[in-house]
Protein backbone atom coordinates (compact mmCIF):
# COMPACT_ATOMS: atom_id res chain seq x y z
CA UNK A 1 0.00 0.00 0.00
CA UNK A 2 1.20 3.45 -1.26
CA UNK A 3 1.80 6.10 1.62
CA UNK A 4 0.67 9.34 0.06
CA UNK A 5 1.86 12.23 1.11
CA UNK A 6 -0.97 13.17 2.55
CA UNK A 7 -0.53 16.10 5.57
CA UNK A 8 -0.76 19.28 4.35
CA UNK A 9 2.81 20.00 5.22
CA UNK A 10 4.10 17.36 2.77
CA UNK A 11 1.17 18.84 0.33
CA UNK A 12 2.59 22.11 0.53
CA UNK A 13 5.91 21.30 -0.01
CA UNK A 14 4.96 19.46 -3.31
CA UNK A 15 2.72 22.46 -4.54
CA UNK A 16 6.06 24.80 -3.81
CA UNK A 17 8.31 22.05 -5.67
CA UNK A 18 5.92 22.53 -8.59
CA UNK A 19 5.92 26.44 -8.13
CA UNK A 20 9.88 26.30 -7.87
CA UNK A 21 9.95 23.96 -11.22
CA UNK A 22 7.33 25.89 -13.24
CA UNK A 23 9.73 29.02 -12.15
CA UNK A 24 12.74 27.70 -13.29
CA UNK A 25 11.30 26.08 -16.76
CA UNK A 26 9.65 30.18 -17.71
CA UNK A 27 13.00 31.85 -16.07
CA UNK A 28 15.11 29.32 -18.45
CA UNK A 29 12.54 30.11 -21.32
CA UNK A 30 12.64 26.25 -21.83
CA UNK A 31 8.65 26.71 -22.01
CA UNK A 32 8.93 28.43 -25.74
CA UNK A 33 9.57 25.97 -28.28
CA UNK A 34 12.09 27.98 -30.50
CA UNK A 35 13.89 28.23 -27.78
CA UNK A 36 14.02 24.31 -27.03
CA UNK A 37 14.35 23.41 -30.94
CA UNK A 38 17.25 26.33 -31.49
CA UNK A 39 19.13 23.92 -28.90
CA UNK A 40 17.86 20.78 -30.85
CA UNK A 41 19.23 22.25 -34.25
CA UNK A 42 22.78 21.36 -33.98
CA UNK A 43 23.21 22.38 -37.95
CA UNK A 44 21.74 25.75 -37.90
CA UNK A 45 21.81 28.61 -35.59
CA UNK A 46 22.89 26.80 -32.36
CA UNK A 47 21.48 27.88 -29.34
CA UNK A 48 23.39 25.90 -26.04
CA UNK A 49 20.97 26.95 -23.61
CA UNK A 50 19.10 24.29 -22.88
CA UNK A 51 22.58 22.42 -22.21
CA UNK A 52 23.12 24.97 -19.09
CA UNK A 53 19.79 24.45 -18.04
CA UNK A 54 20.38 20.68 -17.50
CA UNK A 55 23.82 21.70 -15.89
CA UNK A 56 22.65 23.47 -13.63
CA UNK A 57 19.79 21.29 -12.97
CA UNK A 58 22.30 18.42 -12.37
CA UNK A 59 24.60 20.60 -10.29
CA UNK A 60 22.06 20.59 -7.77
CA UNK A 61 20.98 17.09 -7.77
CA UNK A 62 23.61 15.33 -8.31
CA UNK A 63 25.39 16.26 -5.16
CA UNK A 64 21.85 16.71 -3.64
CA UNK A 65 20.43 13.46 -4.22
CA UNK A 66 23.64 11.74 -3.13
CA UNK A 67 23.22 13.03 0.29
CA UNK A 68 19.26 12.27 0.87
CA UNK A 69 19.53 8.91 -0.70
CA UNK A 70 21.89 8.29 2.53
CA UNK A 71 19.11 8.93 4.72
CA UNK A 72 16.89 6.06 5.89
CA UNK A 73 13.72 7.88 4.60
CA UNK A 74 12.49 11.34 3.48
CA UNK A 75 11.29 13.83 6.04
CA UNK A 76 7.85 13.55 5.28
CA UNK A 77 7.08 9.64 4.04
CA UNK A 78 8.05 6.13 5.36
CA UNK A 79 10.17 5.17 2.35
CA UNK A 80 11.73 6.43 -0.78
CA UNK A 81 9.40 5.60 -3.68
CA UNK A 82 12.11 5.03 -6.55
CA UNK A 83 12.06 3.20 -9.94
CA UNK A 84 13.12 -0.45 -9.29
CA UNK A 85 13.63 -1.49 -12.97
CA UNK A 86 17.13 -1.93 -13.98
CA UNK A 87 17.10 -3.33 -17.36
CA UNK A 88 17.79 -1.39 -20.28
CA UNK A 89 15.04 -2.90 -22.70
CA UNK A 90 12.96 -2.60 -25.50
CA UNK A 91 10.63 -0.45 -24.11
CA UNK A 92 12.66 2.34 -22.77
CA UNK A 93 15.13 2.98 -26.04
CA UNK A 94 11.40 2.63 -28.43
CA UNK A 95 10.05 5.14 -25.91
CA UNK A 96 12.63 7.38 -25.54
CA UNK A 97 12.77 7.53 -29.64
CA UNK A 98 9.38 8.08 -30.04
CA UNK A 99 9.44 10.72 -26.93
CA UNK A 100 12.36 12.36 -29.07
CA UNK A 101 10.67 12.23 -32.33
CA UNK A 102 7.84 14.10 -30.84
CA UNK A 103 9.80 16.20 -28.86
CA UNK A 104 11.41 17.72 -31.93
CA UNK A 105 8.53 17.83 -34.28
CA UNK A 106 7.14 20.44 -31.91
CA UNK A 107 9.61 21.41 -28.99
CA UNK A 108 7.72 20.43 -26.20
CA UNK A 109 8.66 18.04 -23.45
CA UNK A 110 5.40 17.04 -20.92
CA UNK A 111 6.84 19.80 -18.16
CA UNK A 112 7.10 23.13 -20.21
CA UNK A 113 3.58 21.79 -22.32
CA UNK A 114 1.78 21.89 -19.13
CA UNK A 115 3.39 24.84 -17.18
CA UNK A 116 2.64 27.19 -20.90
CA UNK A 117 -1.00 25.86 -20.40
CA UNK A 118 -1.42 29.21 -18.80
CA UNK A 119 -0.80 30.95 -21.40
CA UNK A 120 -4.40 29.32 -23.47
CA UNK A 121 -1.68 29.40 -26.04
CA UNK A 122 -4.10 27.03 -28.56
CA UNK A 123 -1.73 25.13 -29.59
CA UNK A 124 -0.27 24.37 -25.96
CA UNK A 125 -3.76 23.26 -25.54
CA UNK A 126 -4.06 21.30 -28.76
CA UNK A 127 -0.22 19.47 -27.66
CA UNK A 128 -1.16 18.29 -24.32
CA UNK A 129 -4.56 16.86 -25.10
CA UNK A 130 -2.98 15.16 -27.63
CA UNK A 131 -0.18 14.02 -25.34
CA UNK A 132 -3.37 12.92 -22.81
CA UNK A 133 -4.24 10.98 -25.93
CA UNK A 134 -1.10 9.23 -26.41
CA UNK A 135 -1.20 8.23 -22.28
CA UNK A 136 -4.27 6.70 -22.90
CA UNK A 137 -3.84 4.92 -25.75
CA UNK A 138 -0.20 3.52 -24.46
CA UNK A 139 -2.27 2.71 -21.39
CA UNK A 140 -5.21 0.88 -23.76
CA UNK A 141 -3.05 -0.63 -25.95
CA UNK A 142 -0.10 -1.63 -23.33
CA UNK A 143 -1.04 -2.22 -19.91
CA UNK A 144 -4.48 -4.37 -20.59
CA UNK B 1 24.52 31.93 -31.25
CA UNK B 2 22.75 35.16 -30.47
CA UNK B 3 19.69 33.27 -29.05
CA UNK B 4 22.42 31.81 -26.24
CA UNK B 5 20.92 33.09 -22.94
CA UNK B 6 23.48 31.48 -20.09
CA UNK B 7 22.56 33.36 -17.07
CA UNK B 8 18.90 32.56 -17.09
CA UNK B 9 19.23 29.57 -18.15
CA UNK B 10 21.59 28.03 -15.21
CA UNK B 11 19.00 29.91 -12.90
CA UNK B 12 16.70 28.44 -14.60
CA UNK B 13 17.95 24.77 -14.25
CA UNK B 14 19.56 25.21 -10.35
CA UNK B 15 15.49 26.12 -9.58
CA UNK B 16 14.12 23.15 -10.97
CA UNK B 17 16.88 21.37 -9.63
CA UNK B 18 16.27 22.47 -6.23
CA UNK B 19 12.31 21.70 -7.09
CA UNK B 20 13.46 18.00 -7.80
CA UNK B 21 15.84 17.98 -4.59
CA UNK B 22 12.32 19.06 -2.54
CA UNK B 23 10.48 16.52 -3.91
CA UNK B 24 13.33 13.62 -2.80
CA UNK B 25 14.39 15.35 0.55
CA UNK B 26 10.75 15.79 2.08
CA UNK B 27 8.09 13.26 0.11
CA UNK B 28 11.13 10.57 -0.98
CA UNK B 29 9.47 11.27 -4.79
CA UNK B 30 11.15 11.39 -8.29
CA UNK B 31 9.81 14.57 -9.98
CA UNK B 32 8.99 13.46 -13.26
CA UNK B 33 6.43 15.12 -15.04
CA UNK B 34 4.77 12.45 -17.07
CA UNK B 35 4.59 9.70 -14.24
CA UNK B 36 3.20 12.36 -12.04
CA UNK B 37 0.39 13.18 -15.43
CA UNK B 38 -0.12 9.62 -15.81
CA UNK B 39 -0.66 9.78 -12.17
CA UNK B 40 -3.90 11.81 -12.26
CA UNK B 41 -4.96 10.23 -15.72
CA UNK B 42 -4.78 6.59 -14.56
CA UNK B 43 -5.00 7.17 -10.07
CA UNK B 44 -3.99 4.34 -8.00
CA UNK B 45 -5.98 4.37 -5.02
CA UNK B 46 -5.93 8.03 -3.69
CA UNK B 47 -2.27 8.58 -5.08
CA UNK B 48 -3.85 11.65 -7.22
CA UNK B 49 -4.26 15.16 -4.70
CA UNK B 50 -0.51 15.32 -4.23
CA UNK B 51 -0.24 14.65 -8.62
CA UNK B 52 -2.59 17.31 -9.05
CA UNK B 53 -0.84 19.79 -6.51
CA UNK B 54 2.45 19.94 -8.10
CA UNK B 55 0.76 20.27 -11.81
CA UNK B 56 -1.00 23.20 -10.28
CA UNK B 57 2.34 24.49 -8.83
CA UNK B 58 3.67 24.63 -12.49
CA UNK B 59 0.69 26.87 -13.40
CA UNK B 60 1.88 28.94 -10.28
CA UNK B 61 5.02 29.52 -11.18
CA UNK B 62 4.36 30.57 -14.87
CA UNK B 63 2.19 32.97 -13.25
CA UNK B 64 4.61 34.29 -10.85
CA UNK B 65 7.18 34.33 -13.37
CA UNK B 66 4.63 36.59 -15.20
CA UNK B 67 4.10 38.73 -12.13
CA UNK B 68 7.65 39.39 -11.50
CA UNK B 69 8.73 39.66 -14.76
CA UNK B 70 5.88 41.91 -15.95
CA UNK B 71 5.42 40.46 -19.47
CA UNK B 72 3.85 37.90 -21.05
CA UNK B 73 5.63 34.57 -21.63
CA UNK B 74 6.99 34.02 -24.94
CA UNK B 75 5.96 31.06 -26.87
CA UNK B 76 6.50 30.82 -30.49
CA UNK B 77 5.49 27.06 -31.54
CA UNK B 78 6.93 26.59 -35.27
CA UNK B 79 4.96 23.31 -35.91
CA UNK B 80 1.38 23.07 -37.92
CA UNK B 81 -1.19 21.83 -36.06
CA UNK B 82 -1.30 18.42 -37.71
CA UNK B 83 2.37 18.10 -36.71
CA UNK B 84 1.58 19.56 -33.25
CA UNK B 85 -1.01 16.79 -32.62
CA UNK B 86 1.40 14.15 -34.13
CA UNK B 87 4.32 15.32 -31.55
CA UNK B 88 2.25 15.76 -28.90
CA UNK B 89 0.90 11.54 -28.87
CA UNK B 90 4.06 10.44 -29.94
CA UNK B 91 5.41 12.39 -26.77
CA UNK B 92 2.42 10.87 -24.58
CA UNK B 93 2.84 7.82 -25.56
CA UNK B 94 6.45 7.49 -25.85
CA UNK B 95 7.22 8.60 -22.28
CA UNK B 96 4.90 6.10 -20.54
CA UNK B 97 6.23 3.42 -22.71
CA UNK B 98 9.90 4.47 -22.03
CA UNK B 99 9.14 5.14 -18.28
CA UNK B 100 10.12 9.07 -18.09
CA UNK B 101 11.16 12.00 -20.04
CA UNK B 102 13.41 15.24 -19.48
CA UNK B 103 12.74 15.53 -15.94
CA UNK B 104 12.59 11.79 -14.45
CA UNK B 105 15.47 10.43 -16.35
CA UNK B 106 17.51 13.57 -17.88
CA UNK B 107 17.46 15.62 -13.98
CA UNK B 108 16.55 12.97 -11.69
CA UNK B 109 17.88 9.47 -13.25
CA UNK B 110 21.07 11.07 -14.00
CA UNK B 111 21.59 12.31 -10.37
CA UNK B 112 20.50 8.89 -9.11
CA UNK B 113 23.19 7.52 -11.63
CA UNK B 114 20.43 5.46 -13.28
CA UNK B 115 21.81 3.58 -16.43
CA UNK B 116 18.38 3.14 -17.85
CA UNK B 117 18.00 7.30 -17.24
CA UNK B 118 21.28 8.12 -18.79
CA UNK B 119 20.70 5.28 -22.25
CA UNK B 120 16.77 7.24 -22.27
CA UNK B 121 18.54 10.65 -22.27
CA UNK B 122 20.76 9.93 -24.84
CA UNK B 123 18.27 8.20 -26.82
CA UNK B 124 15.50 11.00 -26.83
CA UNK B 125 18.38 13.24 -27.04
CA UNK B 126 19.70 11.90 -30.11
CA UNK B 127 16.71 11.47 -31.77
CA UNK B 128 15.21 14.71 -31.11
CA UNK B 129 18.72 16.47 -32.37
CA UNK B 130 17.75 14.23 -36.04
CA UNK B 131 14.12 14.84 -36.07
CA UNK B 132 15.04 18.85 -35.72
CA UNK B 133 17.79 18.31 -39.03
CA UNK B 134 15.09 16.50 -41.19
CA UNK B 135 12.37 18.79 -40.64
CA UNK B 136 14.39 21.90 -40.24
CA UNK B 137 17.30 20.86 -43.29
CA UNK B 138 16.66 17.25 -45.16
CA UNK B 139 12.82 17.92 -45.79
CA UNK B 140 12.61 21.82 -44.62
CA UNK B 141 13.86 25.12 -46.69
CA UNK B 142 15.85 26.52 -44.51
Amino acid sequence: MDIRPNQPLALASVFLAGLLFGLGLTVSAMVNPAKVVGFLDLFGNWDPSLALVMAGGLAVTIPAFQLILKRDKPLLESRFFLPTSNDIDRRLIGGAVLFGTGWGLAGLCPGPALTSLVTLNGSVWLFVLAMIGGMVFHRTVLEN
Amino acid sequence: MENFTPYSALLGGALIGAAATLMLWVNGRITGISGILGGVLFPAQTDTLWRILFIAGLLSGAIVYTLINGSPIELQIQATPLLTIVAGFLVGFGTRLGSGCTSGHGICGIARVSKRSFAATAVFMTTAIITVFLVRHALGDS
